[in-house]
């Protein structure tokens, strides 16, 4: 019911929305909840395991009942809370967790199964049999948990990450946050204001009162009017800051566009990186529920709650009220209903000594023991004394009193303090280094209190900023802070203490009795806490009950760890920027264009996109293509990028000293001009990388790395140099950038690559040269990856493309053509050349049949290490090739024929294969027991994955061209 | 004989969305500059006929449109002009190695803040500031050049990416503007 | 997390690499018996407290640091760069 003249909405802007189907109105600045409240809808879900029909409890964003999925174009946001989502026209938003209408759920028949589904049900009942696991209990379950449900469609929203940095980030607009930011944002400090509404203010536009002689309202007005125009104040509403980090980092989510239409480009939400220097926790506190019998009917909220509705939103969540309220504070509820023109049916207080002073029946000393309503409260039981008195009442507000909100100082392993006084914890100061809670959050429950410890914070930060700063502190109230600690009331029927989970008292009380009686265990026990509120409303009031029942005080029974997200933060939110695209950079060669042009599909490498192969009319396979580009390359020239090898500059006197510690074999006895294969080993004595390395000079080398390595060579390298030879004369820099490099390959190649250079040089197996092409500045390489004459021309990545276009046309003209990846791998597979499928880090260079090249003349990375017993020897599975008749498979595994194929009598495993148009038949490369010394033996090849199961003939892994004649022509 | 054509990665495309600017700057030859252990002497006479010397940590000093940009210990960038005659140094030409984006206008700072883990208010970052760092998951060099200019150096390979994450940034504030709290 | 690199200043964790333990730093010299690399290699103590590792500031300047922290309370008393180390 809405109240006409209360309230900070917009009525001059109405609002239209859609709930479970049907049209309501509300306006601008409603949250659906207040805007549902206004409609008389009270409500507004079912609770996770029984299903009770459930309403509103709370104004803020630990709601545990009022749970809804809201409907986008494209998205489905499910435990949406309704008390933060503002409304908007065209906001479609339904109710969830039920099976049929939410009127009528279904799975309410759990509610009177009850008795057996108590705490610790799972574990008790889906223990046997056995064999009902997987099959029966397992879809059962999974059915039943979770909350809500999405849409099943990719979610096209836009979401944003964003990093900010500040001196003083306050967080929490209420009476001390804005003190705080007001005394650090005058003071000239850099100040980050975050709120979690979308209105400033905190408790101060719920509860009014005057500060320095101001109605709150209007001082809250103008200190965000100051604020706004100070230059060095940022203020960030709708965010809610979710986590404190390492060295001053907090995480914030601002909801950016979910109070809007769906716009394009519009974030939904941005998730904040902050870095604060100091921080203020003005997070102030939350109302806590009383656990008495069926507390949990539709209508029942916290005090606190109806007060904002009505302040707030002009909303009265009934016609006749009920307080049931433990502290003075609370009171101010009822009176400020009644002032409104709204009935309050009765106050229960249950302390003995409490006032009575309000017009309507005032009853000390009492408890409600009961309620009733089937799908919204009609009534309540109160007990006083020994007499049990009937209340006809539509909403009854409770308050327990309050827990001040100190999640944040606890991200950091902090534990809170117990205050007997405020019968709540309270936050340890110095949990969070930098973090300084006040007001409420710290324990400050009065205006003066939130005002004073706010400004004091603020000073304090400023000055430790070098600055400094008068801010006159206004007067307000600074009334006392006392209540009657009230849990729970006994009585018949079972006590809610978490809503949102559906644990009574009764199953905290269980998990007791049944040992559980670690407050960590008893949260595992029952769930409570683990939904998610993550037990805002329920912590402390269950952890006090759990105390009681094993006659410890709440101070030593502890409190469960609070950790971030202070609020649910969505995946999508948290992952921003790095979903599809922005998962990782695309790294494009200079050739991208012209192979993509040619129909080449394009597949990843590394971060690099490369061709796969380079289709002609008329071949329907991958296959096709393949086998036509490898016979090309053998038989006339192929042409294929390169580039993505990684190229190492290294210079300097020390140049070749260097290279020699690095590589397990000699580069300072390299002449100038000449190109040596390299063999890099970890310092565990396994291999890293190999590749060859060009002397350009005395004292100039270029080093290529895997593509698969470079990152991880450059970070070797760095470490080698930084830690154990820094004062070396050498420097190095990648160039992997700063060249376009293209091989050609085949008995036609240099032809080919004479017919570009401006001068044709007679360059030798390994040798290097620059070269002149059409006016630029290249290199040539004479080096092969394919078992052909093959060279490398490299010119500036800018004359990329150009190049590659123009070797491409010229190799057509004389029978050959580009390659792509999969011709490569089946050319390099043939000589046997390895690449990172057989270095994958658990070989050694024995392994690979290349322990002559570490060099007994000089110490190298890896050299002691790979001594090492067990790293070489006949029990090492070494290199070997594979021969088959039938298709084999890379990540199949040898066995001896005859033997049985298990773990036990494992001999190897195939790390590549190939169909070799060259030698006619299936090769493989792969690890064998000793396998040197295997040549010609039979070998059985298991692939129980594929299904294959082949003889395969044992072989030297280089088949074409095994004497390098090739190479060398 | 072939004729090679030139082309950047991005062929100097330009954009603008609300107050902010994207350009892909041609900021000439580049070249890497790295100091010899102990030869820090030798290395700033070579630098003097520039009139410019090994920058601080951090900065960048530009003079008669020749820029000198701090990338390592005891490396820079020479940014520009063609190198003098270095002792002392390896001097590594990284002209092709990348591609630099102009990034200008009110906003250019909101945009970097989306993809930056860097405090770039001017305080922390005032214009001269060189820092290497990040653009998203992409190793950069970020140049402060002006109150709201900035210029970024990311791997030429990785230009598209880069633009397309800049451009996704751009979109989401200009998309945000005329929300009023 | 955030780490203050000496050239580059406070950064964010996600600039930095983490390696391991300092123990790298002291390479067992050629000849070594294997005990002695095996030691280098593989031995690492686990302190609830003052440790020193070393990170690489892969996204910055690309030097190595030699980090003292405190795996306890997360505090970050010193950050070296190891081609200057003292030690």
């Amino acid at each position: 019911m809405r109240i006409d003249g209360k309230g900070l909405i917009d009525r001059t802007k109405p609002v239209r929305f859609r709930f479970d189907g049907k049209d309501y109105a509300g306006y601008k600045g409603d949250t659906l909840a207040s805007a549902l409240l206004a409609n008389d809808v009270r409500l507004v879900g079912r609770s996770f395991k029984y299903h009770r029909p459930r309403g509103v409890l709370t104004a803020g964003s630990e709601e545990p009942n009022a749970l809804v999925e809201v409907v986008g174009p494209s998205n489905q946001t499910p435990n949406v809370r309704a008390t933060m989502q503002e409304v908007f026209e065209g906001l479609v938003a339904q109710s969830q967790n039920r099976l049929g209408s939410l009127r009528f759920d279904l799975l309410a028949v759990n509610d009177y199964l009850s008795p057996f589904l108590s705490a610790g049900f799972y574990y008790k009942t889906f223990m046997w049999p056995r064999a009902f696991w997987e099959g029966l209990y397992e879809p059962i379950i999974r059915r039943a948990a979770g909350l809500g449900s999405l849409s099943g469609k990719h979610d096209e929203g836009t979401y944003e990450k964003a990093f900010a940095f500040c001196d003083v980030l306050v967080i929490g607009s209420g009476p001390s946050g804005l003190m705080a930011a007001l005394t650090a944002g005058r003071a000239g400090a850099d100040v980050i204001l975050c709120e979690e509404s979308h209105a400033l203010g905190g408790r101060l536009l719920s509860d009014g009162g005057t500060i320095g002689g101001m109605a709150a309202a209007d001082w809250v007005a103008s200190v965000v009017e100051e604020l706004q125009a100070l230059p060095n104040v940022r203020i960030m509403p709708r965010t809610t800051v979710t986590g404190a980090y390492d060295h001053g980092t907090y995480g914030a989510l601002e909801r950016v566009g979910l109070h809007k239409p769906a716009r394009p480009n519009l974030p939904r939400e941005c998730f904040w990186r902050i870095v604060a220097k100091h921080a203020v926790l003005a997070s102030g506190a939350l109302e806590r529920p009383v656990a008495f019998p069926d507390n949990d009917r539709p209508g029942i909220m916290l005090a606190s709650a109806v007060r904002t509705y009505l302040n707030r939103y002009g909303v009265v969540p009934g016609k006749r009220v009920t307080l049931f309220a433990n502290t003075d504070q609370a009171r101010a509820t009822a009176r400020e209903l009644m002032a409104a023109g709204v009935q309050v049916a009765a106050i229960i207080d249950p302390r003995p000594d409490a006032f009575s002073v309000e017009d309507c029946p005032v009853h000390v000393g009492a408890e409600v023991i009961g309620s009733r309503g089937r799908l919204g409260l009609s009534g309540i039981q109160v007990r006083k004394g020994s007499e049990v008195i009937e209340i006809e009442t539509d909403c009854l507000a409770m308050s327990g009193g309050w827990n001040p909100t100190i999640h944040l100082t606890c991200h950091m392993n902090g534990r809170p303090r117990w205050d007997e006084d405020l019968a709540a914890f309270v936050p340890m100061a110095g949990a969070v280094p930098g973090l300084v809670a006040v007001g409420a959050a710290n324990g400050s429950m009065s205006t003066h209190g939130a005002l004073a410890t706010g400004q004091a914070a603020a000073v304090q930060a400023v000055e430790a900023l070098g600055r400094k700063v008068q801010v006159p502190l206004p007067e307000a109230e600074d009334a006392p802070y006392r209540l009657k600690a009230l849990w729970a009331v006994e009585g018949k029927g079972r006590a809610w203490l978490d809503f949102a989970n559906d644990v009574t008292t009764k199953d905290v009380k269980l998990a007791a009795q049944e040992g559980f009686r670690s407050v960590e265990h008893m949260k595992r026990y029952t769930t409570q806490g683990m939904a998610p509120d993550q037990g805002k409303n329920s912590n402390v009031a269950a952890l006090a009950v759990l105390a009681d029942a094993t006659g410890r005080g709440i101070a030593e029974t502890g409190v469960t760890t609070f950790r971030p997200p202070y609020t649910p933060v969505s995946i999508a939110a948290m992952g921003a920027g790095g979903r599809a695209e922005g998962f990782a950079p695309q790294r494009f060669l200079t050739s991208d264009q012209a192979s993509r042009d040619r129909g080449a599909p394009m597949i990843e490498a590394g971060l690099w996109y490369r061709p796969s192969y380079f289709p002609k009319p008329g071949e329907t396979t991958w296959r096709d293509s393949c086998d036509r580009e490898v016979e090309m390359v053998r038989q006339a020239v192929g042409v294929t990028d390169v580039s993505t090898l990684g190229k190492i500059d290294i210079q300097g006197k020390d140049a070749g000293r260097f290279l020699d510690f690095v590589y397990t074999n000699t580069f300072s006895t390299l002449p100038v001009g000449r190109v040596r294969y390299g063999l890099m080993l970890r310092e565990d004595g396994l291999v890293l990388d190999d590749g060859t390395s060009a002397r350009l000079g005395d004292d100039h080398y270029l080093m290529t790395t895997t593509t698969a390595a470079a990152g991880l060579v450059m970070r070797h390298l760095d470490f080698v140099h930084q830690a154990f030879c820094a004062d070396w004369q050498v420097r190095f820099i990648s160039v992997t950038e700063s060249w376009a490099q293209f091989a050609v390959a085949g008995p036609k190649a240099r032809a080919l690559v004479n017919s570009f250079l401006e001068e044709p040089v007679d360059l030798p197996f390994m040798g290097v040269a620059p070269v002149r092409i059409g006016g630029v500045d290249g290199r040539l390489f004479r080096i092969s990856f394919s078992g052909e004459e093959g060279y490398e021309l490299a010119v500036p990545t800018r004359f990329g493309e150009a190049l590659f276009r123009d070797l491409v046309a010229r190799a057509e003209t004389m029978g050959g053509g580009p390659y792509g990846m999969e011709a490569l791998n089946v050319l390099r597979i043939e000589k046997g050349f390895i690449t990172h499928a057989e270095i994958h880090g658990r070989v050694t260079a024995h392994d690979i049949g290349m322990a002559k090249m570490v060099s007994a003349k000089k110490d190298c990375i890896g050299k002691a290490a790979a001594t090492r017993p067990g790293l070489w020897g006949p029990e090492r599975e070494q290199l070997v090739g594979l021969k088959a008749s039938a298709p084999i498979s890379a990540g199949a595994h040898l066995f001896v024929p005859g033997t049985e194929v298990h773990r036990e009598t494992d001999q190897g495993y195939v790390t590549s294969v190939c169909w070799s148009p060259t030698v006619g038949a299936w090769l493989g490369l792969g690890f064998l027991k000793d396998g040197r010394a295997r040549l010609g033996e039979k070998i059985r090849l298991v692939d129980h994955l594929r299904g294959l199961d082949v003889i395969c003939e044992v072989c030297n892994p280089v088949f074409h061209d095994p004497e390098g004649e090739k190479l060398r022509a | 004989m072939p004729e090679l054509i030139a082309k950047s990665a991005l062929d100097g495309r330009s954009l603008t969305l609300g107050h902010v600017t994207l350009t892909e700057a041609e900021p000439g030859p580049i070249t890497s500059v790295a100091v010899y252990p102990g030869q820090g002497k030798a290395v700033a006479k070579g630098l003097k006929t520039l009139g410019l010397a090994m920058p601080a940590p951090n900065s960048f000093v530009e003079k008669k449109g020749a820029r000198i940009v701090w990338t390592g210990r005891e490396q820079a960038f020479l940014i520009g002009v063609a190198p003098p005659v270095l002792e002392g140094a390896a001097v590594t030409d990284q002209s092709d190695g990348w591609t630099v984006l102009a990034l200008s206008g009110a906003g250019a700072v909101d945009v970097l803040a989306r993809l930056v883990p860097l405090d770039l208010r001017l305080t922390a970052c005032p214009v001269g500031t060189a820092l290497r760092s990040q653009v998203n998951h992409m190793n950069a060099v970020i140049l402060r050049t002006g109150d709201h200019a900035f210029e970024i150096l990311v791997f030429r390979s990785m230009a598209r990416t880069a633009w397309h994450e800049i451009e996704a940034a751009m979109q989401m504030l200009a998309a945000r503007m005329g929300m009023k709290f | 997390m955030r780490l203050t690199c000496p050239l580059c200043g406070e950064r964010d964790r996600r600039e930095f690499y983490y390696y391991g333990a300092e123990d790298y730093l002291h390479r067992p010299s050629e000849g070594a018996p294997l005990a002695e690399w095996d030691n280098y290699l593989h031995l690492r103590d686990n302190p609830a407290g003052v440790t020193k590792d070393l990170w690489y500031h892969e996204a910055g300047c690309s030097q190595w640091l030699l980090v003292t922290r405190n795996t306890v309370t997360h505090e970050s008393s010193a950050v070296e760069l190891v081609a200057e180390r003292k030690a």
